[in-house]
């Protein structure tokens, strides 16, 4: 079977290996420790870590989409940022 | 007669007037009469919105039949309310040219396959989301519930390589495998309602009295939560049979949709109006046919089980 | 209802699991991969990191075409959902009126897109349409192929045609459920008509409503096959929406690379209103 036309970068396959990864370590964090650690954060509705990483992960896109628009191509900035942005949403959502 | 005719027509200004001022007048209402379910005094005005709107729905596919009895020439001369010469033509046409009915059993053949392929796996998952927690079942639950918003035209871009990679292009099978992308997850999202419904200790009981789970599941539960199937069913053939963009994407010519028959046939012939008209009526017939046997359960089946 | 905590239920998700994940996954990750890179067809790419991403977003088509589109969803949900609602109020709820009213109101959710497209265009039409030729008779130039208002009035009422019947169907599902009992209260309470609707049909109605804003807004967001049989997204662009500009950059320009990066800005726009929508909805569960 000929998958080709898939097209794979090595930067896509790091992109989608880096969720996988997340995914699991998500996986084994609540298999470790289950529950999701809910709490009410500034949001005012309860959350779990896996809305948490969702919410980071999401938010970090459009950071990325507005770093493009507004900025420049360099995105290392727009990542230094969405690092930020998601070790707020984890201490405060 | 006249009499008669009067009495409507108050009738209906009278509708009209609780129309426009409907709030203030239910407002002075004297304390003690029911202002809701049961006002038989304004019987005529109750039916009045939901005959108004039925007719508003009725009027297009009125249009529709009334062209698809009229010879092109009618069409082309001018409006008319009924076919002046009617003619059974256009159907003869579509009845008697295997590229135009194959349409038809292409549409029914790969919406019957993912009607079951949809309901048959989103039995035990939606099962599952009702009754157990599990690793991640709220972040999956919603995962398949975006499958569900996402645009069709988003996924059909790399549709055509990845089925050609399989080698179904064309075949009716990949068609009712690109709908389960949004049938399935409706499907687990109607039964999970449904299947809420049912209460915990049936199950409890079951294995009390020595079920298996298999034989518990086919032979107590599936009975008992038969009109959540139907419905599940009934949505997933209700989508798959409306849908264009993908199985026109996936299909060439053994498989394709009658709907793309439709619009292809007709960019070829000039404008073959009537044969348009009456290749959309049948259309029509079939989901016409299905919403009869749902019937008292499609109301429930809209709230997706949860009322 | 009580859940007991069991992950072997992850086998009875396995099939969904895996059949959802090939169409949607495998497309999903194509398209990122697409839209870092530049063809010219025969599977041979070249990398072209984030200049797609860029066109995209600083061309004025896109952006047009996606305040079209939110507008069109505005206009859509502020008349389908009131509208839906109203209907259902007026609805009988009970003898042989119910059954007949719903069959022929669902009528037009069963109708292919296509179809339903084919239908109001033969409607409208000022040579054959029954609406376009009386529109004519009254001397209203109705042509929905040349004036961008008359194709928006004629996507809208279409599109209100076909989708109002949902809200009608949710609507009433949610208010049959209501018991007696909460009628008679207000009967002795002698409240008034609105009053009834707005202190306890409404708060009745929040969950199959909010069902019914997120499928209707939704689904209009997605919209393509019954404007594009209609208008083509035209006169000019005037009725290209989101999903119709897409399909033209990616079929018919055949642009894989800017198509890609559309559709992930796409699928991202989606993704954040599906979970606002499904969090209000959960938390307001939640709180019942």
């Amino acid at each position: 079977m000929d998958f080709s036309w898939m097209a794979w970068t090595l930067p896509t396959a790091l992109f989608f290996l880096t969720i996988l990864a997340l995914l699991i370590g998500m996986g084994v964090w609540e298999y470790v420790s289950p529950g999701g650690n809910p709490r009410v954060g500034i949001l005012r509705f309860e959350t779990t870590r896996g809305d948490r990483l969702f919410v980071s992960l999401l938010g970090s896109a459009f950071i990325h989409l507005a770093w493009l628009g507004l900025g420049g191509p360099d995105l290392w900035w727009a990542l230094a940022l969405s690092v930020v942005y998601a070790v707020g949403v984890f201490k405060l959502v | 007669m006249k009499t008669h005719a009067t009495a409507i027509s108050t009738a209906q200004t009278d509708a009209a007037q609780t129309l426009r001022t409907g709030t203030t007048q239910a407002a002075e209402r004297r304390p003690g009469t029911l202002p809701l379910p049961a006002r038989r005094t304004k019987a005529g005005v109750a039916w009045l919105v939901p005959t108004l709107y039925i007719v508003f729905l009725m009027l297009p596919i009125y249009w529709l039949v009334n062209m698809s009895f009229k010879t092109n020439t009618e069409i082309m001369s001018g409006v008319s309310l009924f076919p002046q010469t009617p003619t059974l033509r256009n159907y003869m046409v579509i009845f008697s040219d295997p590229s135009w009915y194959k349409g038809y059993i292409n549409s029914i053949i790969y919406v019957v396959l993912n009607t079951i392929i949809a309901v048959s796996v989103a039995l035990p998952a939606a099962y599952a989301f009702s009754r157990y927690r599990f690793l991640g079942d709220k972040h999956l639950f919603f995962w398949l519930l975006t499958n569900r918003m996402a645009p069709p035209a988003v996924f059909a871009l790399p549709f055509f390589q990845l089925y050609s990679a399989f080698g179904l292009i064309d075949t009716h099978i990949a068609v009712a495998l690109a709908h389960c992308l949004f049938n399935v997850p409706l499907a687990v999202w109607i039964l999970e309602g449904f299947m809420s419904g049912v209460p915990k200790e049936i199950d409890e009981t079951a294995y009390i009295d020595g079920y298996s789970f298999p034989r518990f599941f086919v032979k107590i539960y599936i009975p008992l939560i038969a009109s959540g199937i139907g419905v599940a069913a009934f949505f997933c053939f209700m989508f798959s049979w409306v849908e264009l963009l993908i199985a026109r994407t996936l299909t060439t010519t053994d498989a394709k949709p009658i709907a793309a028959i439709m619009t292809r046939t007709v960019s070829a012939s000039g404008m073959d109006w009537g044969v348009l008209a009456a290749a959309g009526v049948l259309t029509i017939i079939p989901g016409a046919l299905v919403i009869y046997f749902v019937r008292n359960y499609i109301a429930k089946g809209f709230a997706l089980g949860r009322v | 209802m009580q859940k007991t905590w069991n992950n072997k239920a992850w086998f009875m998700v396995l099939p969904v699991l895996v059949l959802v994940a090939f169409s949607a996954v495998i497309p999903l990750m194509t398209v990122v991969n697409y839209s870092v890179q530049d063809t010219f067809g025969n599977n041979e790419f070249f990398w072209a990191g984030t200049e797609w991403f860029t066109e995209v977003l600083e061309s004025a088509r896109f952006w047009d075409a996606l305040q079209r589109n939110l507008f069109f969803s505005g206009v859509i949900l502020a008349i389908e959902i009131p509208l839906g609602i109203f209907i259902a109020l007026n609805m009988p709820k009970k003898g042989l009126g119910v059954p007949f009213c719903l069959v022929f109101m669902a009528l037009p959710l069963l109708i292919p897109w296509n179809v339903v497209g084919t239908i109001w265009q033969l409607l409208s039409r000022a040579d054959i349409g029954l609406v376009g030729y009386s529109l004519a008779r009254l001397g209203i130039p109705f042509n929905y192929a040349s004036d961008p208002l008359h194709a928006w009035i004629t996507v809208v009422v279409m599109d209100v045609w076909h989708w109002t019947s949902l809200v009608v169907l949710l609507a009433y599902a949610g208010l049959v459920s209501i018991p007696d009992s909460y009628y008679q209260a207000t009967k002795i309470d002698g409240a008034s008509r609105w009053a009834v609707f707005r202190y306890i049909q409404l708060p009745k109605l929040k969950r199959v409503l909010l069902i019914a804003v997120l499928l209707r807004f939704m689904d209009s967001f997605m919209i393509y096959t019954e404007p594009f049989v209609v208008t083509g997204g035209g006169p000019g662009s005037a009725t290209t929406f989101l999903s119709i500009d897409l399909v033209k950059i990616a079929v018919g320009q055949f642009d894989l690379g800017p198509a890609a990066a559309m559709s992930i800005i796409y699928f991202l726009i989606v993704l954040l209103l599906s979970w606002v929508f499904y969090t209000v909805m959960t938390s307001s569960d939640a709180a019942n």
